[in-house]
């Protein structure tokens, strides 16, 4: 919200030419007022891209660039921020300012697996046919005696937290 | 026009700090790992078959297992 406020200053201020730049990723960044489609992008990552943020200038805008050309001991403190808000869109602070989206992508992702679940457990009802043989209770039991007897891993495995004397696990 | 000024940030050997930093940790952490591992799996896996085989009777294993009935070759 901060930076739509902070765009619209800077829009009305200092009446921006096009954008036209070459950024890092083919990630398109549309705010308030401005055409959806630019190519300048700067990220943490890649914080400084090869074109300027603005290119197109107006007379006075131009003005200042010339005057960029001299001596910087000349330029006043606003005509120095003017100057960085040409050349690039956003300060280190706003480029690199948190969001709320990762609640949205927590979220989708959450409501997602929810819906995922509703489906498995239509497959469940509809779809899925008999459980074999080998996973009714009675067969598991007759395969875990049959383990024990034959004391399978009896040092620190099954076998071993089995009490042979008193027939039940142990404690 | 500024408030005050920053202190100078460090402009050289950046990448030999970062890797010191990271392989004295690498050390640390991998030689932890390897410590702990020996400590609270190996050492007590070592001990429980000692314990098993202090006393082990290996005839008196065979019958029984002759009596729960599992081998077809032997009684």
């Amino acid at each position: 919200m901060f930076s739509r406020a902070a765009w619209s200053l800077v829009l009305r201020n200092r009446r921006h030419g096009t954008r036209g730049s070459h950024g890092p990723g083919g990630i398109a960044r549309g705010e308030g007022k401005m055409p959806p489609y630019t190519n300048y992008y700067a990220q943490r990552s890649y914080p400084m891209p090869d074109e300027p943020f603005c290119t197109e200038l107006s007379a006075e805008q131009q003005a200042l660039k010339d005057k960029e050309k001299g001596s910087w001991t000349q330029l006043s403190h606003a005509e120095k921020v003017a100057l960085y808000r040409l050349q690039f869109h956003e300060t280190f602070a706003e480029m690199n300012r948190r969001s709320n989206e990762w609640k949205t992508v927590v979220g989708c992702v959450f409501f997602f697996c929810g819906f995922t679940a509703l489906l498995i457990w239509w497959q469940h009802v509809y779809v899925f046919p008999e459980k074999p043989i080998t996973l009714t209770d009675e067969w598991k039991a007759r395969q875990l005696q049959r383990i024990l007897d034959m004391k399978g891993n009896p040092v620190q495995g099954l076998a071993s937290c089995w009490d042979y004397e008193k027939k039940q696990w142990k404690k | 026009m500024t408030c005050g000024t920053l202190p100078k940030p460090q402009m050289c050997g950046l990448l030999a700090k970062c890797l010191q930093f990271h392989i004295v940790g690498a050390f640390i952490v991998s030689l932890g790992v390897a410590a702990f591992y020996k400590f609270a799996v190996a050492e007590p896996r070592k001990m429980a078959y000692a314990d098993f085989y202090r006393n082990y009777d290996s005839m008196k294993d065979f019958e029984e297992l002759g009596k729960a009935g599992i081998f077809q070759s032997a009684k």
